[in-house]
């Protein structure tokens, strides 16, 4: 929920997959490092996938978005496609070249890179 | 009927709760309409932003201000 009041525009809501690999944990890091960074918000794609009604109505109702899947499953744009929620922006992590395993100690170079695509898919 | 608006209070959220005010008002439909301003109220909603609209539990809408007659719509059904 916004600190203060009122949504401001242009803030884009952020959901990661936040998956059991690296990839997936990227997708969660990215997006944190981009909330406190201050390019959008992210949001509990959870409570999407678990129909809660505040969390499908945001999603539904937010003018900017982006999603982010670790790798080509698609679990996170899967939990968009069966709550019906239009995907404004879609990025896969494993397509910007980042191999998928189990090794959770992300790298920084990772990291930036998927900050860096996200913004530009953005754009 | 059980009408709130959320959001801690500014020209969007009053806005917001003057449309729900006038659309109950013009269907003549039994409702209490509460404005809700505690953060931690509206964040038990899920919600991304406010303002937002619930009606008897189910939110409407976030983050926008809805017009009269999408209200009606929401409160004649």
């Amino acid at each position: 929920m916004a600190k203060g009041c009122c949504t401001p525009g242009g803030n884009i809501m952020i959901l990661a997959c936040s998956g059991g690999s690296n990839v997936g944990q990227l997708s969660n890091q990215a997006a944190v490092e981009l909330t406190q960074e201050g390019f959008g918000k992210m949001f509990c794609l959870a409570g999407i996938g678990g129909n809660l009604g505040g969390f499908v109505r945001s999603a539904k109702d937010v003018s900017a978005m982006v999603a982010i899947d670790g790798c080509e499953i698609g679990c996170a744009k899967a939990i968009l496609d069966h709550a019906e929620i239009p995907i404004k922006n879609y990025l896969v992590l494993t397509e910007l070249g980042i191999g998928k395993n189990k090794d959770f100690n992300l790298k920084a170079e990772d990291i930036r890179k998927v900050k860096g695509a996200v913004k530009s898919v953005c754009e | 009927m059980e009408i709130k608006v959320l959001g801690p209070g500014c020209p969007k959220c009053k806005q917001t709760e003057k449309n729900v005010q006038d659309a109950v008002a013009e269907t003549g439909i039994d409702a209490t309409v509460e404005k809700v301003t505690d953060i931690m109220e509206i964040a038990g909603y899920g919600v991304f932003g406010t303002p937002s609209v619930v009606i008897d539990g189910e939110v409407k809408s976030v983050g926008k201000i809805p017009t009269k007659n999408e209200i009606k719509t929401w409160i004649e059904k």
